[in-house]
Parts: structure tokens; C-alpha cells; sequence
């Protein structure tokens, strides 16, 4: 079953498996948001090679990923076609510049300054995706959530996404189940069918898929209920790590992108880095 | 005189959504240390009974309440569901579910947690309860990897580090194999004796529950009692039979053979069963035995050559070589412990999974360039979880879907989905949208739905579970009918009664290997075969071992060929 499983924690022994959790979600969200906001090409140049750095130190596998990274790439390269479409000049306005390629067909031209600006954007796609995949594969759920309670989110709240990531397994297994049931009932999904029938039996996936997660929330929540969950205001976690140096380190470099980030806004003069000037 | 802990007067409930009162006039004292059995059919009012006691009622699930409840010292109007789990630790009936830490530590130490307990006492205290209950060695597996009975003994875990006085079982055996109950028995039995600890439990697999004592048992029949006695008075009487419990079989071949149950000591304890006039009646007791059953020979439908798989290279063979055949027009049990590889077997020959080695044959002709839905033609593979398989919102839709997608003329299809339904026995609802029908219910409209594609081989796993004798009695002789019109049937299952009673063949499976093919009678009662294959010897057998009959083997024959006899007319 390891071999479908997607998404879900992997237990490992490298450095990154190592760090606290805390740390890692620290240093995801402070990067993340330093790769969100600068439009900085060489900095989100270098944060996508360090990306994936990580992901080869983890020695996360590309099976591990490869459904999810293909679902994210049709989404990106979707924004990316829908970027254009709406605004085929978008980057000549913000580069006060126009290098013309193609003329092309009435508004929608192709210019150097647009393409610039969209591979900004897969750049920054090429920077977060990999840190938060590997967040997901390198932490313990437990551990995560005893970190989103340290960091102040409520342990309620913090318990509630720890156990959304754990049934992400379960939930594709159960998926996979019912998507073999419904092949045997009719719906042709192997490489043999048409794709429209294909798409119709996914589709056929979700009322099944609905209700047996329904019944295992029912359960779990019983199950919690009666061991005392929510009763307290605070509560303590078994999987707690404790903060060491290197965590410290992570932290401290995480807030050093940022500020690296913030740094260039004002060599830039804006958010953008223009080649073009 | 003992102090009563748990006590019912006059208690009625009636939930919010219900026309009736599912529990009415309840009156029963349980009283400190004692082990208490609760059985009745489904919808009796059982698990509404253990809500009542956990405290879900009336915290969780509302309703009207008359009378008292007390449990401990308190009413249980006056406590929340917080102060009752203090007193009362409840292991839920479905084992996977309730797992809500991703290890066996984090889930043992799942209440410590919530209490706000420190790091290292926690620690501390899942070490103690590990290793009282073997679990030293698993504490950092993922729970969903462990054997139905390691999961068992972590949900025991993290209910007994609260050591509350009293434990409650809300069926402890459904889904376990018939070696692995006996061991849940076991462990209960030991914590009741080591721990002084008042134990309720409900189930209804009474004959499995028996092989620990028991000190009294309740019988609840549509939300009332109507029995609550010890369990050899209980055995001599005919209430099991009419609340439709399965009485244990030893039971019915004493009475088959005319023993005066009354005359019989110690009834509920097999070991003790045993006296001269047994012996002497048993031995007397020769029914006509059904000889007119002349062995066809039946042509092959199934075959499989030596075939092995393994999820991956790394880990051992989930099957090793497995050769195995089903001809036309059986009716076959495939039994083994969890985790035989029962369930992958049943997905390589639908084409869920491809075989890493070997063939698989259909009427002799290769059957792996066939795809999921080709094989589905021949092949109806009813799923354990109805959840899983049903797809739309109506009963006639759901059962009509898998001739939609074939393109069947629609005149057609309303005459054969029409016609299933007759058969199964759901036309009365067939306009019915399927949430409005109970797990039984559902159970059958999957079967249909199968059905109605009209295959040679039906393959069901678990069909029986989680349902009382009556449903599934209906169930199996709803199977013997189809099984009787020439439809081959393969049942994958833990329940050795249905093995011994409906099958006529039995394939047991150990380590992905095929152990032996053979009747379910030579199964059963070859002690090396029920040890490798985890099964539970069956009671006839022991009985006859103990009263020393001259052939133990040939008594089994004679009563279940005598039991059919009987059933069918």
C-alpha cells in the first residue's frame, strides 16, 4: 500500500525529519511569505534550486509526489494560460517597457516583458511547493499539531488539521477501493475507456468517497469525545520535541530570507526586479 | 452484599428523531466486580443501552429520559460526559476508527494528553500499560498496522490508563477472527480478575463470548428485558431462540439429540459438559443421514496456477505460490486470520491488482489481458463496506447502474433489476432513496446490484457481519437459493458456523499459502489445521472429545448434515 500512498507523513531519518516541527512550519511560513510578495527573479531563482536541495536532503522520493506535483502543474500552467488571457500586456505595464515578439492577433500579443512576468510567477510556484510538500512528508502529524498549539493556534483547531493530514492516506486508499468498485460495476477507467467516461466515473467516486469519510469522522469524534478531548483549555502532546540549536538555526534563517526579501524591495525600488531598464 | 454500580430504574428513552422509545421500563443493578453479558438482536435497544452508560446519552445523543440511571454515586442527567469517563472506559466496536493517535503511544497516552498530564509522567504511565499488555515492542507503529488483536489490546490500553472501575465493550469481537476473539476474552478475562474491574459487554456472538465465564446475562428484546439470569439458566431456556440469538452449537445437538437441558450441570462451561447420560444419549442419537447427495462432477471455472504477489519487492509475498480452483456451481468458504491475504486474493482474480507470478484461468483460458470491467461480467465481487460501493441516491438507480453503463435497452433493464429485487427481497422499497435503509439493508442492494449483472462466480467478503442471526439467516438462505439456481458462490469469512453450515468446500488460507482444501467438517476438526489457520475447533467437536464419543469426526458430519435437514423444511 506504501507504494500508493501520497502526501502523507513518511518517516525518515535525515536532518529534516529531525528538526522540530515547530521550526519547519516556522521556517515555511516566513519563507513562504518572502517568495510571495518580492517578484525579485535571482532571489526566487536561488530559493527554487534551495526547494529542492531540501526535497533531494530528505530523500523524498519522486513517486512520493509525482501525482500531486502533476495536479499542481495543470493547475499552475492554467492560472499562468488564464493570466494571459486576461491581461496578454500585463508585463509590458509593469516593466514600462515593450519588447514585441509576435505581434500576433489582435490583443493578444507576445512580448518579452509578458513572459518574464509569468515565469516570475512559476518561479515562485517552483519556490513554496516544494517547502510545503516537504513539510508534510517530513513531519509527524502529531508533531505538527503540538506545533501549530505552540505557535498559538488553538489545540483544537491545531488537532483538527493534524488529523485532516492523517486520513489523507486513508482517504486516497478508500478512494482507490471505490474506484475499483465502480470499474467493476461499469465505468470503464482503464486506459481502454473514452476520456469523458472516464471523468463521469470520478465523478461517481465522490458520493461514495462523502459518506464513508463521514462515517469515520463519526466515529473518530465519538472516540475522542469519551477519552476527555476538548474538555480542557489547554492540553499537552506525547510527541512534543524538544527545541534544540538547530532549530534555532532554521528559525534564524528563515527571518534572514525575509529580510534578505524586504532588502531588495528597496535595492528594486518595488517589488519587481526589471531586466529591462 | 456488593455495592451496586450501574443501576436502571424504570428507565425509558426516546430519541429526539424517533416515533418510539427505543429503551422502555428498564430495570438492572450491576454490582461491583461483577462481568456482565448484554445481548439482543439488531435494534434492540443494546448499543442505545451502553450510550446510556458512557454518558453519550444524554450529553451527546438527546432524547426524552424517564426514570433514574446511576452510575457510581451519580445520575446521569446531573454529569457530564467528561466526570463519566472517569468511572466508565468504553472500547468502541470498530477498532480502526477509534485509533486517534498516529502511534500506539500517542494513542494509549491520548487521555493523559487531554488531562493536561507532564511529558515524562505520560511517558512514564504508557510504558506501564505497554508492557502490561505486550505492546512494548509496537509503541511507535502506526495502530492501523498491527493484528486485529494488537489493536484490540491499544484500545484496551488507552481506556485502562485512566483505570476506571468500570469497562465497557461495545462489541469487542465483531471483524476478529475466531483465534484472535478468544484471546480478547482472555485479556478481558485477566484485567476482570487482576483489576477487580466491573466489565460490560455487548455482543452478540454468544458462543465466543462463552469460552470465558460469564457472570450474568442480559437479554434486551426491542427495548425492554427479557431476560437477566446466569448464563447456564439462560441456555436451558428457549429465549435465545426467540429473540433469534444464536444459541452455541453444542447446545442445539444436545438438544437435537433429546437432552433435557435442565438435567445438564454447568451448561455454559464446554469443559465441564461431560456426564455419562450425555455420553449415552449422544452416542444413542443417529439421525437418517442424507446419503442421496451424489458428488458431480462439476466443470472448472476458476483456476489459479501458483500465483504470488507482494505490494512491494522489499516486503515478504502477501501470497506465495497460491493454486487454488472453484468449479461451477459451489458454494466455497475461504477462511484464514487476518491478514491471510484473503482480501488480496479476491482483488487479483477481479483485476484490482496484477499477479507478480503465476496464472489466473477463467474456464480454462487466460485471464489477464482482461480489464476490470470485462472481468466484472463474470465475476461479482461484493465489497465488506456497502459504503464503498454504493454510488447513486436511489435503490432502483443504484441497481439498474451497472446495466445503464452497458447500454441495455431500458425496457430491459427495469425487467431484470425489477426481477433481482424480487429476489433479494427489496421490492417493496425499490423507490426508496438508499439512506433510508439500515447496514443489512444496504448489504443486499450491493448484492443486488451485482447480481443483476448476472455473473457466474459471486465473490462476497464478510457478508455476515455486523448482523444478528436473523438477518443473517436470511441472508445465507437468500445464497443457498441464488447457489441453488447455479450461481457459484465464494465467501470470504471469519464466522465458522456459516463455514460448517453452508459450504461445502473450505479453502484455508495462512501466509498468502493455501493450507488445505477440504470440508468444512475435516476442517474444523483437525486441530493442526484450526492452529495454523487461526480458526476456533468447533464446539460439536470438543463436546464429543469430552464425552469421549467413539467418533468424534462423524458426530459433526451427522449434525450438520441433520441441521440442513432441518432448516430446509
Amino acid at each position: 500500500m506504501t507504494e500508493r500512498q501520497m502526501l502523507g507523513y513518511f518517516p525518515g531519518e535525515t536532518v529534516i525529519h529531525r528538526l522540530n516541527g515547530t521550526a519547519k512550519l516556522v521556517f515555511l511560513l516566513v519563507v513562504s511569505i518572502a517568495c510571495m510578495t518580492t517578484y525579485d527573479t535571482r532571489f526566487l531563482l536561488v530559493m527554487s534550486v534551495v526547494s529542492v536541495v531540501l526535497l533531494k536532503i530528505a530523500q523524498v522520493k519522486w513517486h512520493q509526489i509525482s501525482f500531486v506535483v502533476r495536479f499542481i502543474i495543470v493547475f499552475s500552467l492554467l492560472n499562468i494560460v488564464t493570466v494571459y488571457l486576461f491581461a496578454p500586456e500585463y508585463g509590458v505595464a509593469l516593466y514600462h517597457s515593450r519588447t514585441v515578439i509576435w505581434e500576433g492577433i489582435g490583443r493578444f500579443t507576445i512580448t518579452q516583458e509578458e513572459l518574464f512576468y509569468e515565469f516570475n510567477l512559476i518561479l515562485k510556484y517552483f519556490c513554496t511547493i516544494p517547502l510545503a510538500l516537504l513539510f508534510l512528508l517530513t513531519t509527524n502529524p502529531s508533531e505538527f499539531a503540538s506545533s501549530l498549539n505552540r505557535i498559538g493556534v488553538s489545540y483544537r483547531i491545531s488537532y483538527a488539521v493534524a488529523l485532516a493530514i492523517r486520513y489523507i492516506p486513508d482517504i486516497q486508499e478508500d478512494f482507490h477501493t471505490i474506484s475499483l468498485a465502480q470499474q467493476a460495476r461499469g465505468y470503464e477507467m482503464s486506459r481502454k475507456g473514452r476520456l469523458m467516461q472516464r471523468i463521469k466515473g470520478v465523478a461517481q467516486i465522490v458520493l461514495p468517497l462523502i459518506f464513508s469519510s463521514l462515517d469515520r469522522i463519526e466515529t473518530i469524534s465519538t472516540a475522542m469525545e469519551l477519552r476527555r478531548f476538548g474538555e480542557k483549555k489547554t492540553r499537552t502532546w506525547y510527541a512534543q520535541q524538544p527545541f534544540q540549536k538547530k532549530d534555532s538555526v532554521v528559525i534564524g534563517s528563515a527571518f534572514c530570507l525575509l529580510a534578505i526579501s524586504f532588502g531588495l524591495f528597496y535595492l528594486n525600488g518595488g517589488r519587481f526586479y526589471n531586466p529591462f531598464q | 452484599m456488593k455495592k451496586p454500580v450501574i443501576s436502571f430504574s424504570d428507565f425509558s428513552f426516546k430519541y429526539h428523531s424517533q416515533a418510539e422509545p427505543t429503551l422502555k421500563n428498564i430495570n438492572i443493578t450491576i454490582y461491583e466486580g461483577e462481568k456482565v453479558l448484554i445481548v439482543g438482536p439488531s435494534g434492540s435497544g443494546k448499543s442505545t443501552l451502553a450510550k446510556c452508560i458512557n454518558g453519550l446519552i444524554p450529553q451527546i445523543f438527546e432524547g426524552e429520559l424517564q426514570g433514574t440511571v446511576t452510575i457510581g454515586e451519580q445520575d446521569i442527567r446531573n454529569s457530564s460526559l467528561f466526570e463519566r469517563s472517569f468511572d466508565v472506559g468504553t472500547v468502541l466496536q470498530d477498532t480502526d476508527g477509534q485509533f486517534i493517535g498516529l502511534t500506539v503511544a500517542e494513542d494509549i497516552a491520548f487521555a493523559l494528553e487531554n488531562d493536561g498530564v507532564a511529558q515524562p509522567q505520560m511517558q512514564a504511565s504508557v510504558h506501564t500499560w505497554a508492557s502490561k499488555l505486550e505492546l512494548e515492542t509496537l509503541l511507535t507503529q502506526r495502530p492501523q498496522e498491527l493484528s486485529g488483536g494488537q489493536k484490540q489490546r491499544v484500545s484496551i490500553a488507552g481506556v485502562l490508563i485512566d483505570t476506571p472501575p468500570i469497562l465497557l465493550f461495545d462489541e469487542p469481537l465483531a471483524n476478529l477472527d475466531p483465534k484472535t476473539s478468544c484471546e480478547m476474552m482472555e485479556i478481558i478475562e485477566k484485567i476482570h480478575q487482576t483489576m477487580a474491574t466491573t466489565i460490560v459487554m455487548i455482543e452478540h456472538r454468544l458462543e465466543d463470548v462463552l469460552c470465558e465465564a460469564v457472570d450474568r446475562i442480559i437479554v434486551i428484546g426491542e427495548g425492554e428485558i427479557v431476560a437477566d439470569t446466569t448464563p447456564d439458566q439462560l441456555l436451558s431456556s428457549n429465549i435465545l431462540k426467540e429473540q433469534g440469538i444464536r444459541e452455541p452449537l453444542y447446545v442445539t445437538a444436545l438438544k437435537y439429540a433429546g437432552v433435557n437441558l435442565c438435567d445438564v450441570q454447568h451448561l455454559a462451561d464446554l469443559t465441564k459438559v461431560k456426564d455419562e447420560m450425555l455420553m449415552k444419549k449422544l452416542s444413542a442419537w443417529n439421525p437418517q443421514k442424507d446419503l442421496s447427495k451424489t458428488i458431480l462432477q462439476r466443470a472448472e471455472l476458476l483456476q489459479l496456477e501458483e500465483v504470488s504477489f507482494g505490494y512491494n519487492r522489499k516486503n515478504a509475498k502477501i501470497l506465495n505460490q497460491l493454486s487454488l480452483k472453484i468449479n461451477r456451481g459451489e458454494m466455497v468458504s475461504l477462511v484464514g486470520n487476518n491478514g491471510a491475504g484473503k482480501s488480496t486474493l479476491c482483488k487479483l482474480v477481479c483485476g484490482f491488482l496484477q499477479p507478480q507470478q503465476g496464472r489466473i484461468l477463467w474456464e480454462g483460458a487466460e485471464f489477464a489481458c482482461n480489464s476490470i470491467k470485462e472481468r466484472a461480467d463474470k465475476i461479482g465481487y461484493v465489497m465488506q463496506n456497502p459504503n464503498q460501493m454504493i454510488s447513486k441516491k436511489m435503490i432502483f438507480e443504484e441497481v439498474a447502474l451497472g446495466l445503464t453503463l452497458r447500454s441495455v435497452a431500458p425496457a430491459e433493464i427495469e425487467d431484470r433489476v425489477l426481477n433481482i429485487l424480487q429476489i433479494c427481497g427489496l421490492y417493496p422499497y425499490r423507490n426508496w432513496p438508499i439512506s433510508a435503509l439500515s447496514y443489512g439493508q444496504k448489504k443486499r442492494v450491493t448484492i443486488a446490484s451485482i447480481l443483476v449483472l448476472e455473473p457466474d462466480l459471486l465473490i462476497l467478503d464478510e457478508p455476515t457481519a455486523g448482523q444478528d442471526f436473523k438477518h443473517y439467516t436470511e441472508m445465507m438462505l437468500f445464497l443457498e437459493k441464488l447457489n441453488r439456481l447455479g450461481l457459484s458462490i465464494l465467501i470470504v469469512t471469519h464466522d465458522m458456523h456459516l463455514m460448517l453450515e453452508y459450504t461445502t468446500r473450505a479453502l484455508v488460507m495462512s501466509e498468502g499459502k493455501l493450507l488445505a482444501d477440504t470440508t468444512p467438517v475435516a476442517v474444523l476438526t483437525n486441530p493442526q489445521l484450526v492452529k495454523a489457520g487461526s480458526l476456533k475447533e468447533t464446539s460439536l467437536f470438543t463436546l464429543a472429545n469430552n464425552l469421549q464419543l467413539p467418533d468424534p469426526v462423524s458426530f459433526v458430519e451427522k449434525f450438520v448434515s441433520y441441521d440442513r435437514e432441518v432448516r430446509f423444511k
